[in-house]
């Protein structure tokens, strides 16, 4: 955590270490911490080493699809005559998701320095951090940061004295929640609309102007510089769980419990000792109901499910759910779960580019139809309607958005379906809580 | 060049082998099967936004858009599969939750995509129980009018503004179902081929100001032919209702127009309505019969070096026919601006605004500025293009034999008058600019006793004593084709309906 509270004794600080540290943001005294010690070595190693380097690490994205890191960055031809790009996709407009503005807003040469080793490992001269036009600060904090590492030397045309290119602009965005994928973000830098594109091409073929490029992660570059100060091996160490998860994760907390904020902890920590130690369990005389895990985008599983689950890819997926992008909502006792997926639904209704039918048209609908339910409107049908309207948003679309105003509002029926029943009924209004 | 590749593969169980890179949805298209679809139209860049088609490709995970996949060796496509249908018509539900349904006033009906495949795919009942999105319909200017609930944003406007015409007057505005087309500040579409999105519009969403509540589609008849405004000659249909032409819309044509036609063209047809035609011919102020009037006109040619005036407007056969009743003479051509469509190739509303004069000067008539100067005795002036001729020119003629649908202004009294279709009226052939001889066919009656230019000057050339027994346009093409060089070979056949390049042309232009 490190702000605004001390970190836990049981979390893993790697990433969060110095949040709340206001001198780690200098670049002195980000080297006095201990960084820039791996970009200017990353820079006399070769790209493939620095590569496979991080695809031994294990290191997966920490956006949301958890696609291998290194892998990813293997897919950039290098040496084939085009200019190649970097985009750190810094949106973060997941709800419930705030670690990479932290990151961002404390650390931000250590994203600098996560950016500039990835861009030499793609043979990328231009690297595009895309920022939330919302995080005002983070913003503020960034471009500061990139005046004084660009004053250094530290990147630039002659990036730590190694003779290579690494120039390094931030991007600021307009406010879509769409222009967080990947596509829709490149046409965003490209100063066209943010509309996801269709795939293939993908972008380590043609990306942000036509050209080779990489998206990656805030918190997937920023733990770059320390897999390679420590070594491959170190990163795979941590690992409580699943062995196809590696490293420590950030998962920003909020809703209904006690210590919201941001939490790191080694991939494979007990969900459990998570809510209830770490962060400190329900608010006084509430309890836990149910917990969207991994930004809303996911299904939503109920307390006892999360329980049990230990928290990495794997660990989540076996409940049917995401680790996604670590943003864990939580809803305890006083909730009513057909008003906060409705609420939900409209999000993504609200944040729909409008190109593909099924999301246009369905996010809309199934938040017309949740929020008669809530008013005491609805019908048993439209629960069925809401399962099938879902099936037809599903897997059918360019981007995954459609998908993603589905998954939480069906989960949520199937597990609280007596809450949307109760409604529906007349039994109860959706002030008044219902437990499953 | 070499040829590409083949990619063989099966759709629907039908085996096809089509070039590498060809989308399942053009391929399928050689199979026989038309898989639904929006936003897609080969001569757009290709959005994939409609998703409506979908289609089941064994092996891969998801479901297609068929339309932005391209083939691949082996694939096995199934366009009729459940779970593709299902999609589709999840795809028919959502597009019609908030559109109006309001066919019954709307001009598209009949003629709309979403009625088709509603009809072919969709659900017989909607699901939707809550109220309909509603946006006020706007006028975008030019002959379009924005029927905003109609839209199903496929975004084909927006691309044939942005891509072909080069002017980005539209786009979307706002997003989620809140989504709209737009028109940027300061812009209309007043562009000369904007009109064409009301063809491109899938759907009522777009609609022609001229056409609005002229006709219900299903009371159309249509046929092909060729627009007669300027020397593109852009592939047409003519539309018309109890013999009345009231809609032109591009025939795709893709050596010559591919999908589209100017707005100019497209809005210059009331002209072929018009009712003050002549209907009768007239020798000495009298109206007569066609025998006595060719009787009169035969006996004053006959021997006589007449004065040929042609027109660029009448068709290959009727100018090469007046060549044997009269003989070659000039013709004038009206001018315009000339207004090209940036993203194809060779396309432009032309200077000359008129459909034949290739045809003419292919034929031995040759442009002149004032073609009736120097008019001797015996004058003959065949077509109607006439405006501005200085008719005092005449004023030592014994003999005027004119050829035409109105007789124009300062024509002298005893002028021999012989009424003749318009091109909607006959069949015939035009040459464009480039030498493309191309048919047009018979769109509605002649009025009265009006004759099919080929028939009048048939009638003509035999009253001279020159072979006039032709008994269809078809038979003065061969005819002309054995006779004239630039069109040796051609016959109506070969033509088709999208035409053959003249030997020798092109080179006129």
């Amino acid at each position: 955590m490190g702000y605004p509270h001390k970190s836990h004794p049981r979390e893993t600080p790697i990433l969060s270490k110095y949040f709340g540290d206001p001198e780690a943001r200098t670049l002195e005294g980000w080297k006095a911490r201990g960084g820039y010690k791996a970009l200017p070595q990353a820079l006399a190693t070769d790209p493939v080493a620095v590569q496979n380097i991080v695809k031994e690490s294990g290191l997966r994205g920490r956006g949301g699809a958890g696609f291998p890191t290194g892998l990813k960055w293997s897919f950039m031809k290098l040496g084939d005559g085009k200019p190649h790009y970097l985009c750190c996709n810094a949106d973060e407009s997941e709800p419930g998701t705030f670690k990479d503005r932290e990151i961002m807003r404390w650390t931000p040469h250590q994203l600098i320095e996560g950016c500039a080793i990835a861009a030499h490992a793609i043979g990328a001269e231009t690297t595009y951090i895309y920022i939330r036009g919302e995080f005002t600060e983070p913003i503020a904090v960034m471009e500061k940061a990139l005046d004084e590492a660009r004053a250094a030397g530290v990147i630039g045309p002659n990036a730590c004295g190694s003779g290579k290119t690494i120039n390094m602009w931030v991007h600021r965005g307009a406010g879509a929640y769409i222009c967080g994928e990947e596509t829709a973000l490149m046409n965003s830098i490209e100063g066209r609309r943010g509309n996801p594109r269709i795939k293939p091409p993908f972008p380590a073929v043609a990306g942000v102007f036509g050209m080779p490029t990489t998206v990656n992660n805030v918190e997937t570059l920023a733990a770059v510089p320390h897999i390679l100060n420590n070594g491959a091996e170190w990163y795979k160490a941590m690992c409580l769980g699943s062995p196809k998860s590696t490293g420590s994760k950030l998962f920003s907390v909020c809703g209904n419990v006690a210590r919201p904020g941001n939490y790191e902890v080694p991939m494979g920590f007990s969900f459990k000792e998570f809510l209830y130690d770490l962060c400190g369990g329900p608010l006084p005389g509430r309890k836990f109901k149910a917990i969207i895990p991994g930004g809303s985008s996911v299904p939503v599983i109920t307390i006892e499910e999360a329980e049990q689950v230990k928290m990495d890819y794997e660990g989540f997926m076996e409940f049917g759910t995401m680790l996604g992008s670590g943003g864990v909502i939580i809803f305890d006792d006083a909730q009513s779960m057909p008003k906060q997926l409705a609420r939900l639904a409209r999000f993504y209704a609200h944040e729909s580019c409008a190109q593909c039918t099924q999301c246009r048209e369905g996010t809309a609908w199934m938040t017309k139809i949740l929020e008669r339910i809530v008013a005491g409107q609805g019908t048993y049908e439209d629960l069925d309607t809401i399962f099938e309207l879902t099936e037809n948003m599903t897997g059918k679309t360019i981007c995954v958005l459609s998908d993603s105003c589905g998954a939480p509002v069906c989960s949520g029926i199937t597990r609280f379906r007596g809450e949307f029943e109760a409604l529906i009924s007349g039994k109860r209004s959706s002030t008044v809580a219902v437990t499953a | 060049m070499t040829d590409p590749k083949l990619i063989t593969l099966t759709i629907e169980g039908r085996a096809v082998s089509v070039p590498e890179g060809t989308t399942i949805l053009e391929a399928a298209k050689t199979a026989g099967v038309l898989i639904p679809h929006y936003c897609y139209h080969p001569g757009l860049k290709i959005a994939g936004v409609c998703r409506m088609c979908l289609v089941e490709v064994e092996k891969f995970p998801k479901l297609a858009p068929s339309c932005a996949t391209t083939v691949g060796e082996g694939q096995v496509v199934h366009v009729y599969s459940q779970k593709a249908l299902d999609a589709r018509k999840g795809v028919l539900e959502l597009l019609l939750i908030n559109h109006p349904l309001d066919c019954p006033i709307c001009d598209q009906a009949g003629e709309c995509e979403l009625q088709d495949y509603t009809f072919q795919e969709g659900r017989a009942d909607s699901r939707y129980r809550e109220p309909k999105r509603f946006n006020p319909a706007e006028d975008f200017g030019g002959d379009v009018m924005y029927v905003t609930n109609r839209c199903i944003l496929c975004t084909r406007c927006v691309r044939f503004m942005e891509d072909v015409a080069g002017d980005e007057a539209l786009c979307v505005e706002e997003r989620g179902d809140r989504a709209r087309i737009g028109i940027a500040p300061d812009h209309d579409l007043s562009h000369p081929w904007a009109a064409n999105v009301i063809d491109l519009c899938p759907v009522g969403a777009l609609v022609s100001k001229d056409f609005l509540n002229k006709a219900r589609a299903w009371e159309l008849d249509r046929t092909a032919s060729v627009c007669p405004n300027c020397s593109q000659g852009c592939n047409v249909t003519l539309e018309t209702r109890d013999g009345n032409v009231v809609r032109m819309k591009p025939r795709s044509n893709a050596d010559v127009n591919q999908y589209y036609m100017c707005d100019e063209g497209r809005l210059s047809y009331q002209w072929i309505n018009r009712a003050d035609r002549l209907e009768t011919p007239v020798v000495a102020g009298k109206l007569a019969s066609w025998e006595a009037a060719l009787a009169v006109a035969g006996a004053a040619l006959k021997g006589a070096s007449a004065h040929v005036v042609a027109g660029p407007s009448l068709s290959n056969e009727s100018l090469w026919l007046l060549k044997q009743a009269a003989g070659t003479g000039t013709f004038r051509v009206t001018r315009g601006a000339e207004a090209p469509l940036p993203g194809v190739k060779d396309l432009a509303l032309r200077a000359d605004r008129a459909p034949n004069a290739t045809g003419a000067e292919l034929l031995g008539f040759s442009r002149a500025d004032q073609p009736l100067a120097g008019a001797g005795k015996v004058v003959v002036i065949a077509g109607d293009d006439c405006d501005g001729l200085d008719m005092s020119a005449l004023s030592g003629a014994d003999t005027v034999i004119f050829l035409g649908t109105v007789a124009p202004q300062g024509l002298p009294a005893g002028a021999i008058l012989l009424p003749i279709a318009n091109f909607a009226e006959e069949e015939g052939t035009f040459t464009n600019l480039r030498g493309r001889a191309q048919r047009y066919l018979q769109a509605r009656p002649a009025p009265g006793m009006a004759r099919a230019g080929w028939m009048a000057l048939a009638g003509l050339a035999a009253a001279v004593g020159k072979p006039g027994a032709f008994d269809s346009a078809e038979a003065v093409f061969r005819a002309m084709a054995k006779a004239e060089a630039a069109f040796s070979g051609m016959s109506y056949d070969s033509l088709g309906l999208k035409g053959q390049m003249a030997a020798g042309a092109g080179v006129t232009a």
